[in-house]
């Protein structure tokens, strides 16, 4: 409530020579200079490792009078149950990207300008005005209706779990995660936005009329909706990251788009939709580190495989349905490029690379 | 981005939600609140295009800070007795910060409108960066500052210190309990909206003032969040008002939430401020001084009173209590006599207080002498080791208090303590408040209905019961607050380095018995706890013993 930018009228104090300085003076840890109450993975620990770990207590790990509220059917903090998957040792797991502070701002933000000049130059050249109709259709229907998807997720999925997993380290990785889908759900829909406002005919509004009725997209929004009900905060991020995203996402984004715009004289959404892409690629890289610590257990190991096996069982045929109803999408465009079938055998395999990692049954349905 | 382009995207922007059909979003945080789906205004028009670039920019503002402070050698000028209490403080902020992140989907599930679920996620970024770029603070600290011993240990000795558990209510306050309660008025209409002007204006003044000027830069940094966070608890708090029945949970959860966070920041921050200074100008506005323009008139008048014509029921009485214990009762005071009394397991020095602060405390707090002075001089006189035990195991007309079995804080208001009989259990508190948020407030029936989803107070809340019975020496090594020659103390009542003979270890502390007052309070027959309790009441202020009360 107070303005903090009115400075006020106050005089200060003689700064003092003090001699505070590390180095000063010689005594029991003086030249303690390191976070020494956890132990890092490698041998120093990282700037991220020091800005994240144990911020999240845990009764585990030095939390003695344990957690002092809680809720009326449980104790409080971040209990080991709100998930079937058991760990030997939460606190293992690393955010590969090492996100933080510093991190997160610098990769937004340049992710940003770079969008913002793509679509600025776009504008300035008018690069719209080589579209076709059938592919101004076919953006502002499906990328359109894609992008309802991502916001759902970011929102739904990445920021409900981020509250629920036991360490901060896996709780700020998804947190990151959610900021990935936000930013990128907005800025498809402020491409989408540009795109109205462009002289090319372009239907800004339809895209709320496809992802709610058009059948292409019932699989694909069923799909989106029954993950963000999953309760179970690593089923919930399993069945998005592993399962929805590589059957879906990444056949939708990578197997599609990024194959066919610039056959349409599209030079733009592949820019914008790579940089999703990319996002991708880090938030995979984090899930995989965090389901690889799990499989790989030694006491849970093979209980975890075995839980996560039934999540596959729930969650292949539902991805597998959604991408399949997407199909006549395909055959939209004027440059047709690429098949449905290759494009989803190519989704598929990337699936059967991550589940060969984590040591997971390839379900069967990706062999129909 | 133009005015008119960022109305024309944040438009855009909302046309991204839509009314599920095949299944709804799990509802992992109840809430016994009610809202109707009517849509509601978005709070807050910020959409991430240009989110992340102004946050960046702020950041290369604060890290371009933290290289200037390094190059311009600004520990030769930081006060020692202000930096030791940063130990306690930046071991407790980042928790609260990730906490304020964890919080956001607990509001989301419990509103249903996605107007303003935007700007709760948006909060949920700005929470992640608050908490690492304070750890990130801290470590620069640990860096550069002369005596790094307690930084080093930070967030492990949060999580088994005494005065980290009170200051982890500060956060996990925001995350339990009905969703309502913790995710919108403790932590935004209250903490946020009230005491963030303690927290991170007047504590930056202050270290300025101590010559770090860095904290104030990541502060303000940190502050200038803040106002969105404020707008999407204030649209959430209107929503609320609007449905008649949720008003009695309002009243109940602002006079919860108030008053803890009164208890609870009120004697951290106001600790800080009045005695980990050393700017003893007399035009310098005293923690009760800027108490009253920042709470009292900005939050209280400008704020919530507004909100009665609404239907809000104001904790008036509770407001005004509050600032009689701060500038009558001399709360801050005793939590610092408390602070300084406990240091064998703390983890940061106290520097004793000189005939300086005497007289600025005179003049800010006319009695304060009288009252403190005294044992001020024992705690200086003590101060070395060698001749005598710490100051808690001499008699220097000091009882050691009870501790609230709610806030924590120990019942340093002597005549003010609670006992009740509750779970089977005597206990202590520091207030009528506290004792009503215990036995009323946290239950699954308040005022005749249901509460499901209310919280509970949980855990070893006496911290004191976790060491009773123990040798000082053993409990002291097992928190960890030992130098790395195995012997040495991290805590010391000084901060003279200079002379090793001068620095407490282990082997001073050996053989002094630690007890628990609650433990002891249950153990005794009823007509001696009676007694006790009696007796209790009427000692202090400065803890004086009830024989030696009054002055
Ligand atoms: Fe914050
Ligand atoms: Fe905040
Ligand atoms: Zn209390």
């Amino acid at each position: 409530m107070v303005d903090i930018t009115v400075s006020k009228e106050r005089s200060f104090p003689k700064q003092e020579f003090t001699d505070s300085e590390a180095g000063a003076l010689v005594f029991p840890s003086s030249t303690s200079r390191s976070y020494n109450y956890f132990k890092p993975a490698k041998l120093r620990a990282t700037m991220y490792e020091d800005v994240t770990f144990d911020v999240q207590p845990d009764p585990d790990r030095h939390l003695s009078q344990g957690w002092i509220y809680g809720f009326a059917n449980g104790p409080g903090g971040y209990p080991k149950d709100w998930t079937k998957l058991v760990s030997s040792d939460w606190h293992q797991f690393r955010d590969p990207n090492e996100e933080w502070e510093k991190t997160i701002f610098r990769n937004n933000a340049a992710v940003v300008r770079q969008i913002s000049l793509s679509l600025e130059n776009a504008k300035r050249a008018k690069a719209y005005s080589h579209w076709n109709s059938s592919w101004t259709r076919f953006i502002e229907r499906n990328l359109g209706a894609w992008m309802h998807a991502e916001n759902g997720l970011g929102l739904h999925v990445f920021t409900a779990v981020q509250r629920s997993a036991p360490t901060n380290m896996i709780n700020n990785a998804v947190a990151v995660n959610a900021a990935h889908k936000l930013r990128f759900a907005q800025d498809l829909a402020l491409f989408n936005l540009d795109l109205s406002e462009s002289d090319i005919g372009f239907d800004g509004s339809v895209h709320k009329d496809v992802w709610k009725n058009d059948p292409a997209w019932q699989g694909v929004r069923e799909n989106v909706e029954r993950l963000t009900a999953a309760g179970d905060w690593a089923e919930a991020l399993f069945a998005t990251n592993i399962v929805f995203e590589c059957l879906v996402g990444v056949l939708f984004r990578s197997d599609l788009l990024m194959q066919i715009s610039a056959r349409n004289g599209d030079y733009i959404t592949p820019t914008i939709v790579g940089t999703g892409e990319n996002d991708y690629s880090r938030d995979l890289g984090y899930t995989r580190a965090l389901f690889a610590m799990l499989t790989r257990d030694e006491n849970h190991g093979a209980a975890n495989k075995a839980v996560l096996n039934s999540w596959l069982a729930t969650w292949v045929p539902q991805s597998i349905t959604a991408a399949r109803e997407l199909q006549p999408i395909w055959s939209q465009p004027n440059e047709k490029v690429i098949t449905f079938a290759d494009s989803l055998e190519s989704a598929k395999n990337t699936f059967r690379t991550v589940l060969g990692e984590l040591g997971l049954n390839i379900p069967k349905e990706l062999d129909s | 981005m133009s005015r008119q382009s960022l109305t024309k995207a944040h438009q855009k922007i909302t046309e991204l939600s839509w009314e599920p059909t095949f299944a709804t979003p799990a509802t992992r945080f109840g809430t016994d609140y009610k809202f109707d789906k009517a849509p509601k205004k978005d709070p807050l028009k910020q959409i991430m295009r240009s989110y992340f670039p102004m946050e960046e920019e702020k950041d290369n503002r604060v890290f371009g800070a933290m290289d200037g402070a390094i190059r311009g050698n600004m520990f030769r000028q930081v006060q020692q007795r202000w930096m030791e209490w940063q130990k306690l403080f930046l071991s407790i902020i980042p928790f609260p910060e990730i906490s304020a992140a964890r919080a956001m989907p607990m509001a989301i599930d419990a509103v249903p409108n996605p107007e303003i679920h935007n700007g709760l996620a948006v909060q949920m970024i700005d929470e992640v960066r608050h908490s690492t770029i304070q750890m990130n603070l801290k470590k620069l600290y640990m860096n550069h500052y002369i005596d790094p011993a307690g930084f080093d240990i930070t967030e492990k000795a949060f999580a088994n210190n005494y005065a980290g558990t009170i200051g982890r209510q500060f956060g996990e306050g925001f995350i339990t309990g009905d969703a309502i309660t913790a995710a919108n008025i403790y932590l935004t209409v209250v903490a946020e909206t009230a005491f963030t002007n303690t927290l991170f204006v007047a504590m930056p003044d202050e270290a300025a003032a101590n010559g770090d000027y860095l904290l104030p830069t990541v502060f303000h940094s940190v502050q200038s969040d803040e106002s969105r966070h404020i707008s999407n608890g204030y649209s959430i708090l209107l929503m609320a008002l609007a449905d008649e029945d949720n008003r009695v949970l309002l009243e109940r959860d602002l006079r919860y939430a108030w008053w803890n966070n009164h208890c609870v920041v009120d004697a951290a921050v106001g600790t800080f401020i009045e005695y980990g200074t050393k700017d003893r100008r007399k035009e310098r506005d005293s923690y009760a001084e800027m108490w009253r323009r920042w709470i009292y008139d900005d939050y209280y008048r400008s704020y919530l009173v507004p909100l009665e014509k609404y239907g809000l029921k104001i904790p008036h009485d509770l407001v005004e209590e509050a600032w009689n214990r701060i500038y009558n009762k001399g709360y801050v005071h005793e939590v610092a006599q408390f602070f300084a009394t406990g240091w064998p397991v703390n983890y940061w020095r106290i520097d004793p207080m000189t005939d300086v602060d005497f007289e600025w405390f005179e003049h800010k707090y006319p009695g304060w002498y009288s009252k403190y002075g005294k044992w001020w001089e024992n705690y200086n006189r003590l101060r070395y080791p060698g001749k005598n035990k710490p100051i808690a195991f001499e008699d220097v007309d000091y009882q050691y208090p009870h501790r609230c079995w709610t806030c924590m804080v120990p019942a340093l208001i002597r005549e003010d303590m609670v006992t009740e009989k509750v779970d089977g259990q005597w206990r202590t508190y520091c207030s009528e408040t506290c004792a009503w948020t215990d036995i009323k407030a946290f239950r699954p029936e308040y005022e005749g209905r249901a509460t499901p989803n209310m919280g509970r107070l949980t855990g070893h809340r006496e911290w004191e019961t976790l060491h009773h019975n123990r040798d000082l020496a053993d409990i002291i090594t097992d928190l960890g607050y030992v130098r790395d020659d195995g012997k040495t103390l991290i805590p010391q009542p000084h901060l003279d380095l200079d002379d090793p003979k001068k620095l407490w270890t282990l082997e001073d502390m050996r053989g002094i018995p630690f007890g628990s007052p609650n433990i002891l309070l249950n153990e005794m027959s009823d007509a001696d706890r009676e007694a006790h309790v009696a007796e209790y009441k009427l000692g202090g202020p400065a803890g004086r013993p009830a024989a030696k009360a009054g002055v």
